[in-house]
């Protein structure tokens, strides 16, 4: 061996054992002082969405000196699932559907909020069908930081307003909307593509229609995998979507599958109206065309119509679940923060959401008030059924909805398809 | 001091450390033996840190996804299941059309990357611009799949037919009344499988025409003149002398692409995600694992791409070998 390498070797081995002495000093603190803490949280927000939250926990950051390190992803499923099996999870974090939230509450890895929150207040101010969802086994595991109502049909005002008089059942929607057409090409905006989870919009559409077709029990047993695809009572929400909304959207189903779900409403506000119709949630007031619109004057909404009416009144939501998976101090006092009125109104007020907190009043414009209004006051609420679904029937279900805009499977073929898919998602 | 920062020391120096500590350790032990039994323990003691390194990162890795490529779904607690998880992969239809795919891939992402790496290399051989024109193909191999991915979003982009067409294909075609096109949203005769594979072509030409050309440039060009001066044609020339010399290298790049062919992902996934009949089998890896938590599935189509490739690597590597004996 060389003299040189002899004489490294020592001092190198000095600079290691120094290096590591280094980093034993830094681990000490206060439990209750949350001073110089962070709390890692993981979701699903970017751009707009990210800014927003991060609006949220600053006065939470002012108030206790600890800091969040949000990390935005589109693919949380993979985050969690890898996090899961690995050990290493975030602190809190947005969950995909209730359906995880069960999983991971069952494995023991998501910590409960019974003894977090406080809780008196939180289900007094909490919307109940919402605080509901959060629910796994009689103990709450998850919140929801901001919440949607899907299913809310969008038109420019411009075009033709139906303020006055909303369509309330599907035929009546069906026939004012060829009557009220205009200059419009087409009745339906449709946008389906959302990289790695397109498809999704086509899904929320078949939910709305089976659920004012077959009502909510129905609906709860198809997405809990008791009823077949195939059944006459969800193929006849897939036919209906062929022939209603594909048949009469702007472009054709090849359209909407090269359109982005974000920029599906942009024909609306295009001079001339290239379709006069968009089917989708309470959010997508802050996108595309819709964010340099004024909400009220420019574009207005009106609740999707009841189709049969014994179901009449039934909503559909989502939102954003949050669990916690580390029971720090920080973590603790940070979800306890998220889900007060105080923490609620910064988002509600910069728009684009709607707050399962009751007490949060602070929405920014009449649109988002009135969609405020038909969350609380749902009178059968139900969570988004694919995204209630086990991850691979739901992966499957957007790949479907993908293939049957497209045309290029028909409605028997995508629901034999999911038929299978099915019988493989829920044995486990 | 930032953690990070302590790691990173950590890391650079000691990993370094370590390893000279071992030498040199070793090196003390050697020198305690006799000398018959040095030339015997030597090598291992030497090769030891890089066969712990190759066991532990690959051999063990393989040899578990193989084992849990039996056994069932739940990660949790796994139980055995027999050849199940293989049996599903033969008989879905998903998994198949994968498959099939990269069979697609296989031929025709090869046969032109190689095909026209060897005719521009062969074609700007004797040109004044040469170096220009191979930097300029050589170009897109520099951009990463995701980047080359959005790109080409661009390049494909549809819009109805009536209004403007911004993506740049469908802008041409439209020129002369054609189209439009949804280049990524046409699963029939699995148009859009074609239209991913071109991206790829473009950006995996360069390389092979690289190679190429630099055994090109080794071929003696006293062997090319003394074919001349017999009366050979150019076309001749290629044939007879220039193809065969080129042969070897030929055969290594074409399977370096047929590799990378099998192993194709991240355009498929920020393209279609596997939509429009454009999946192939590593994408459905990544979607039984990450998405579905089926660690079965995932391992067992991880081992039927292992099985698929190992005999192109066999054969790569024997022809390396063969080379190198040669020289």
């Amino acid at each position: 061996m060389s003299l040189w390498l002899r004489r490294l070797a020592p001092l190198a081995v000095v600079v290691v054992v120094a290096a590591g002495c280094v980093s034993t000093n830094s681990s000490s603190g206060d439990d209750s002082d949350l001073h110089g803490k962070t709390v890692n949280v993981i979701g699903t927000w970017g751009g707009d969405e990210q800014t927003a939250f991060l609006k949220m926990v600053e006065p939470w950051e002012k108030q206790t000196g600890a800091k969040v390190k949000y990390t935005g992803t589109r693919d949380i499923n993979t985050v969690l699932t890898t996090g899961v099996a690995s050990g290493v999870l975030p602190d809190l974090a947005g969950l995909p559907g209730p359906g995880q939230l069960a999983e991971y509450a069952k494995a023991g890895k998501l910590k409960p909020l019974d003894n977090v929150l406080d809780i008196k207040t939180y289900q007094s101010e909490t919307a109940p069908a919402l605080a509901q969802l959060g629910k796994s086994d009689g103990k709450v595991y998850g919140v929801f930081i901001k919440a949607a109502v899907k299913g809310l049909i969008w038109y420019n005002t411009k075009v033709h307003d139906y303020g006055a008089n909303p369509p309330k059942t599907w035929t009546d929607l069906m026939s004012q909307a060829s009557a009220n057409q205009g200059a419009a090409k087409d009745v339906w905006c449709l946008g389906v593509e959302s990289g790695a989870s397109s498809g999704w919009p086509g899904t929320d559409w078949i939910e709305d229609l089976v659920l004012r077709t077959a009502g909510p029990q129905v609906y709860t047993n198809w997405y809990e995998g008791k009823v077949k695809w195939t059944d006459p009572a969800i193929k006849k929400a897939f036919q209906m979507y062929v022939t209603d909304v594909v048949g009469k959207s702007y472009g054709g189903g090849k359209n909407a599958v090269a359109t982005n779900f974000g920029n599906a409403g942009d024909p609306m506000f295009a001079n001339p109206p290239g379709c006069e119709l968009l089917h989708q949630a309470s959010f997508i007031t802050t996108f595309s065309q819709f964010k340099s619109h004024t909400a009220g004057t420019d574009y207005n909404f009106f609740p999707f119509p009841d189709i049969d009416p014994q179901y009449a009144g039934a909503v559909e939501g989502a939102g954003d679940l949050f669990g916690m998976f580390h029971d720090t101090p920080a973590a603790k006092s940070l979800m306890k923060y998220l889900v007060t009125a105080d923490a609620q109104d910064i988002w509600v007020k910069i728009g684009g959401a709607l707050s399962a907190n009751e007490d949060a009043i602070d929405y920014p414009d009449e649109v988002s008030k009135q969609s405020a209004a038909i969350l609380a006051h749902a009178k059968s609420f139900v969570f988004d059924a694919s995204d209630s679904m086990p991850t691979a029937m739901n992966d499957a279900f957007w790949s479907a909805m993908v293939a049957l805009t497209n045309g290029s499977k028909t409605v028997d073929q995508v629901l034999s398809d999911l038929d299978r898919a099915q019988k493989d998602a829920y044995t486990s | 001091m930032d953690t990070r920062l302590v790691t990173a020391i950590e890391v650079v120096v000691g990993v370094p450390v370590v390893l000279i500590g071992y030498i040199w350790a070793s090196e003390r032990l050697v020198a305690l033996l006799n000398a018959r039994w040095r030339r015997v323990i030597r090598p291992w003691l030497w090769l030891a840190p890089a066969l712990a390194f190759l066991g532990f990162f690959l051999i063990y890795p393989t040899v578990l996804t193989a084992i849990r490529s039996l056994q069932s779904k739940d990660s949790l607690n796994p139980k055995f299941v027999g050849l199940a998880n293989y049996k599903w992969f033969f008989t879905n239809g998903d998994a198949l059309g994968a498959l099939f795919n990269n069979v697609l891939w296989l031929v025709f992402f090869t046969g032109f990357t190689v095909g026209m790496g060897l005719l521009v290399a062969v074609l700007v051989d004797r040109v004044r611009f040469e170096a220009w024109a191979k930097s300029i193909i050589f170009l897109p191999l520099a951009i990463s799949m995701v980047a080359a991915g959005v790109i080409w979003k661009f390049m494909y982009d549809y819009r109805p037919a009536g209004s403007a067409q911004t993506g740049t294909l469908n802008a041409l075609i439209g020129n002369v009344g054609l189209g439009p096109i949804g280049w990524l949203q046409s699963p029939g005769f699995r148009l859009s499988t074609f239209a991913i594979i071109a991206i790829m072509v473009w950006m995996w030409t360069g390389f092979a025409m690289v190679i190429i050309s630099a055994a090109l440039k080794g071929i003696d060009a006293e062997l090319l003149e003394a074919a001349r001066m017999d009366g050979a044609s150019e076309w001749q020339v290629f044939r007879r002398i220039t193809l065969p010399l080129l042969g070897p290298t030929l055969t290594v790049v074409s399977t370096t692409m047929i590799i990378t062919s099998l192993k194709t992902f991240d355009i498929v996934y920020t393209l279609t995600n596997g939509n429009y009949n454009t999946d192939v089998v590593a994408n459905l890896m990544i979607k039984e694992m990450f998405t579905f938590g089926d660690f079965g599935r995932a391992s067992a189509v991880a081992v039927i791409l292992l099985l698929a490739i190992l005999p192109i690597m066999g054969f790569n590597i024997r022809k390396f070998r063969s080379q190198e004996s040669m020289s």
